[in-house]
């Protein structure tokens, strides 16, 4: 029996709705990497990845053609080079370039890992990594950094909070001639996840296996196309489950997809992280989401009711359609990567303070925000720090990646191009948070972190 | 193991002989169609099994993209479909 709709429904969801796998990402542990000597390190760390990695990219298009469903990118993450800074001492810079030639030559697009988690205090290597992030960014083009600077378990960290604030400034300086780039491959997290598949945040947990295939899902289209076929009237128990469905249908094609890379490159799947990640493109948009279930334009009065629906319905769909679901897992709302919200931006519905509020409900934090070039690093230390409040307070991952558009001021916008997009800067609260970011310390862990 | 493929497009004579025989070029071997013309629309799906297959699917999907070329056509793994709508 030929069941066409099933098929003409796939067949829709990859050529019209744009369905697909955003990343297949190698996790790849670097912790035997680590020498007292740094270019002996640096070695080992090229030979390793090229060791793991040289099937990836290939393996990828193999799926991909044998499915007919795109994989955009094939990426790899690595160990926090903190820790291997911590052994080898040394110039970072040289970490960074090793990650970036070995990208380069196994033919994936980026490479996670440049990062130190801080969230309780700096150890050896860890502000040295960070003092180099500026220049690792501007002098690679592969190479993507995070810093984990707060959790539930341990509150946040506010020497590096400050220390933050300055190095996404300086990263959006050294590259002001290229849009500010090296303040878009860099996160501020907190509640980092170890097995994110998803860029510029990816790193391979201290607690992972050696060598494992984590895959990133997506499709904003397609659930918005499923809602389109909805009535206006039917009520948001019938949205939510018609978007339980969908999340449940494009997951299958990922863990498929991670099951099929997973044996032919002989390295255990990790998990599927389904999240609706938005692409510039038309018709791939959270924000469009938004306003199919029945708002005006996303950044309006029931925007945070609706995104937090769309992000529990995707994981209940997700969850029950992969063996193992993490990282992200929700829908992502970076507003230069989608259509939808650099219109509403561009229109003034959508403020950062909406912004912020929508990260308490959504799957990862302020993404993707462009801010006037003259916004002081203490503001933008301060807005770090309240997103890592709702991190905490909410036992949920939320990051900041913000980009000062150097040079540029309020109405102008930043053109990232590609899968980044375009970004209208946004206005920023200009009263000084100085006096409370300078006083550093760490605030300490909620009550919700004393679970045992 | 099988693959589906789909035919869409402006009906005219001779559709479903072209894809048959280029399906039986690269010794593949139907097992289903289903097809309909609505509106002057030509629709197909066909399974087809691929265990004797002279070529990869992308070998199939190009000669198909030839033989087909004012067509839509689409080659994929089964299990694709398997995966996203049984359980």
């Amino acid at each position: 029996m030929l069941y066409t709709k099933d098929f003409m429904e796939t067949i829709t969801m990859i050529r019209d709705e744009n369905l697909d796998i955003r990343t297949i990402t190698m996790g790849i542990s670097l912790l035997d990497c680590a020498d007292s000597d740094i270019d002996v390190s640096c070695k080992k760390i090229h030979d390793k990845i090229l060791r793991c990695a040289k099937d990836l990219v290939k393996t990828g298009e193999e799926i991909e053609k044998k499915y007919a469903v795109p994989i955009v990118n094939k990426r790899i993450s690595v160990t926090p080079i903190a820790m291997l800074l911590g052994a080898s001492g040394g110039d970072p810079i040289k970490y960074a370039k090793t990650l970036d030639k070995a990208a380069e030559e196994v033919g994936v697009n980026f490479i996670g890992g440049f990062s130190a988690l801080v969230h309780k205090g700096f150890s050896p290597g860890d502000r040295e990594l960070i003092a180099s992030i500026p220049e690792a960014l501007a002098c690679t083009s592969r190479v993507c950094s995070s810093v984990n600077i707060g959790s539930t378990k341990s509150g946040i960290n506010m020497d590096a909070v400050k220390l933050m604030g300055s190095i996404v400034r300086k990263s959006a300086e050294l590259t002001k001639d290229r849009q500010c780039m090296g303040a878009s491959k860099l996160v501020v997290f907190c509640n980092a996840p170890e097995d994110n598949p998803f860029m510029a945040g990816a790193f391979h947990g201290a607690g992972e296996p050696d060598c494992v295939i984590n895959v990133g899902v997506s499709g904003p289209g397609v659930v918005r196309a499923a809602l389109s076929k909805l009535p206006k009237d039917a009520d948001l128990l019938q949205v939510a489950e018609l978007i339980k469905r969908t999340a449940f249908k494009i997951t299958r094609v990922g863990q498929l997809v991670g099951n099929e890379a997973s044996k032919k490159l002989g390295v255990p799947f990790g998990i599927i992280d389904l999240s609706l990640a938005p692409t510039p493109a038309v018709g791939d948009s959270v924000a469009h989401i938004l306003e199919e279930i029945g708002l005006e334009q996303c950044g309006a009065c029931g925007t945070t009711a609706a995104l937090a629906m769309l992000n529990d319905a995707v994981k209940k769909g997700g969850v029950m359609a992969s063996s193992s679901v993490g990282g992200l897992s929700g829908a992502f709302i970076p507003v230069s990567e989608d259509a939808g919200m650099i219109d509403a931006a561009r229109a003034g519905t959508l403020c950062i303070e909406k912004l912020e509020a929508m990260t308490a409900v959504c799957s990862v934090g302020l993404d993707m925000i462009v801010v006037p070039g003259d916004t002081p690093q203490e503001v933008i230390s301060a807005i770090i720090a309240d997103e890592a409040a709702i991190g905490m307070v909410n036992s949920k991952t939320t990051a900041v990646r913000i980009i000062p558009a150097i040079g540029h001021s309020e109405g102008e916008e930043l053109d990232f191009g590609g899968l980044f997009g375009s970004g209208p800067i946004m206005k920023v609260n200009e009263k000084s948070p100085l006096v409370m970011i300078n006083r550093g310390g760490r605030i300490p862990a909620p009550i919700q972190s004393l679970k045992n | 193991m099988n693959a589906v493929i789909s035919v869409i497009g402006k009906d005219k004579p001779g559709i479903l002989s072209r894809v048959t025989n280029a399906v039986a070029d690269v010794n593949a071997n139907v097992l289903e169609i289903s097809q309909s013309v609505v509106f002057g629309y030509f629709t197909m799906i066909m399974i087809v099994e691929i265990d004797n297959m002279h070529c990869e699917l992308e070998g199939l999907r190009e000669l198909l993209g030839k033989t087909c070329p004012d067509m839509e056509t689409f080659v994929m793994h089964e299990d694709i479909f398997n995966s996203m709508h049984r359980i």
